[in-house]
């Protein structure tokens, strides 16, 4: 009998050195990611490398200025879409549950936040570019719009449904009417919530390329006009990562370490206002 | 004095008042149902805009389309065998590769050490591989894992391409642990405590009590996980574009090149210059939408019914 516990203990002891074992080493992977990418690009980085535009091919420097405009440009602009939608349609789903048309819509954004990029790239391709003619930013700041909604409709309507529904009803029960008491007292109540929400989505599209390769395209120019073609981040990493020019990977190189402190930044916003309101997202 | 006068005055005002109240209420309501709307249109449209544009490769081959061997748009033949095979070789491996890990963070987290710095750091870091682009997966993977799996293929003697499937399955492995990972963590913990406390009341082991009541009670929630990471590995575009290798032929081995559905839209989209071409690529993405769509949804399915119980 001894023997045998003795055994028991042992098998669970290694078994519990197993899952240590694997669990802590996927942080060998990311470290040496993250340790790469700063090494190769944070060498890269300075003034020069952010106000001017890519050198011709085999000419040293060059800057990326295009890139960080346009990425700016149609975040913001995919902002001003999603954000408003995602929060108006979020508002509904938590509001009205058991409608016909909230099983519907939440059904639809399971599958948007299932549908490859890559798809949403091809679909905009055909509402935007093909009838418009051109490559513009506009389609991509409307694909990158598409990717954002799932995660800021999914991140109100779970901060909304966390309230208590005395909150609203105290309001209603002092004639406020309802625009005014989701205006002014529930989506102020969640803000924190929804705010943690919009930053995570635009972690997630300021790193997405997929959708951009036939909508913005990319251009060598620094410009903010949305009728015309525009370069990003991501997408410049990706043309110049894959050109055989080692000038052109330097750059490149500085650009995913921009990108990464970023995107870095962005999760860490986030994680400071989940922790600062205690929300679980 | 007014009123008696005067009624209606008084009362309009108020009505006025609460009219234009009433006027925005119904505004707003009508605005939020609209943007619900938006979204079932959304996907509508996309549905009928892959189905409309891929039309005229459908009529013109038929269900052959998904087993033609040969893919070949100089001489118009379009067959998505060999783009079949490579996602599915490159998804089934890196979900090999990402179970065990997954696997074994959700049941650290969850059950080992669900508090404490150290648990936070690692729930980080899962986070943060979540949080990093695929074209920097990609791009790393180009400099630093081809250069490493070509060594690897040098030593087994096969010819050294270094991109490939393997390589792309590698990455995608990586970035596709925490989805499964981080669903696996909060089921591990609805594991209700009654019964694992009964488990050690009667005297089993910490692994017994893994394996014999938290990994049943699990089981179909955690195999949700994998179908949700799965669906992530089949739709990942980038980091796959850059490291498969890009070939039109079917893969040999896992060591030779090849090409995922998705690869080959971001290839050769821009460059499809006659219908049948462009309409072939726009099928495999309705292809990947369909399945990705399926999987997803199961896997949501298997989630509510686990939290609903």
């Amino acid at each position: 009998m001894e023997a045998r516990i003795g055994m028991r203990n042992i098998k669970s002891n290694i078994f519990k050195g197993i899952i240590v074992f694997f669990a802590f080493l996927i942080t060998v992977p990311l470290v040496i990611i993250l340790l790469y990418i700063i090494k190769q690009g944070a060498g890269q980085v300075n003034w020069k490398f952010l106000t001017g535009t890519p050198a011709p091919v085999g000419e040293a420097g060059g800057g990326i200025a295009n890139a960080l405009v346009g990425s700016f440009v149609m975040v913001m602009t995919a902002s001003v879409v999603a954000i408003p939608v995602g929060m108006a349609a979020g508002v509904y789903l938590s509001e009205n549950p058991r409608t016909k048309l909230a099983y519907y819509s939440s059904l639809c954004v399971d599958i948007l936040q299932g549908v490859p990029s890559i798809v949403v790239g091809i679909v905009v391709y055909f509402w935007l570019v093909k009838p418009l003619g051109t490559f513009s930013a506009l389609s991509g700041s409307i694909a990158l719009a598409i990717m954002m909604l799932p995660i800021v409709i999914r991140s109100t309507e779970q901060t909304l449904k966390l309230l208590p529904d005395s909150l609203k009803e105290a309001a209603l029960s002092l004639g406020v009417p309802y625009h005014r008491v989701i205006l002014k007292v529930t989506i102020p109540c969640g803000f924190a919530g929804i705010l943690s929400g919009i930053t995570l989505s635009i972690a997630r599209v300021i790193g997405e390329t997929a959708p951009l390769l036939f909508t913005a395209f990319g251009s060598p120019f620094v410009s903010a006009a949305l009728g015309k073609p525009m370069e990003s981040l991501p997408h410049l990493i990706f043309t110049y990562a894959t050109s055989p020019y080692d000038d052109w990977h330097n750059l490149a190189w500085g650009a995913s370490f921009i990108l990464l402190m970023f995107v870095l930044t962005l999760n860490i916003i986030t994680k400071v206002i989940t922790r600062k309101w205690k929300i679980q997202l | 004095m007014f009123c008696i006068r005067n009624p209606k005055f008084v009362e309009n005002k108020r009505l006025k008042l609460s009219n234009s109240q009433l006027k925005w209420e119904i505004l707003f309501k009508r605005i939020l149902i609209a943007m619900s709307i938006l979204l079932v249109l959304i996907i509508l449209g996309v549905l009928a805009t892959l189905i409309i544009e891929s039309m005229p490769s459908i009529k013109a081959l038929g269900f052959g389309y998904l087993w033609g061997k040969v893919w070949d748009p100089v001489q118009n033949i379009y067959g998505a065998y060999p783009f079949l095979i490579g996602t599915l070789l490159t998804s089934f491996i890196a979900l090999i590769i990402s179970v065990p890990f997954s696997y074994a963070i959700a049941i650290y987290l969850g059950e080992y050490n669900p508090k404490g710095w150290l648990s936070d750091l690692l729930k980080n870091t899962v986070e943060l591989i979540a949080a990093v682009p695929s074209i920097i997966y990609g791009f790393w993977g180009l400099f630093v894992l081809v250069p490493m799996v070509r060594e690897l293929e040098m030593k087994f003697h096969v010819l050294p391409y270094g991109i490939g499937i393997l390589t792309a399955s590698l990455i995608l492995a990586i970035m596709i642990i925490p989805y499964g990972a981080s669903l696996g963590i909060s089921l591990i913990r609805m594991v209700p405590s009654p019964l694992k406390e009964g488990a050690y009341a009667l005297g089993a082991t910490r692994f017994e009590v893994i394996r014999s009541v938290i990994m049943p009670y699990t089981r179909s929630g955690l195999f949700a996980g994998v179908l949700l990471s799965l669906g992530r590995a089949l739709g990942e575009t980038m980091a796959v574009t850059m490291l498969i290798g890009n070939t039109s032929t079917i893969p040999s081995s896992i060591f030779a090149p090849g090409n995922t559905m998705a690869s080959v839209i971001a290839n050769e989209f821009t460059e499809a210059d006659h219908t049948e071409y462009l309409s072939a690529l726009i099928e495999l993405g309705l292809v990947l939408f369909f399945v990705t769509v399926v999987i997803n949804l199961i896997g949501k399915r298997i989630i509510t019914r686990f939290t609903n119980n």
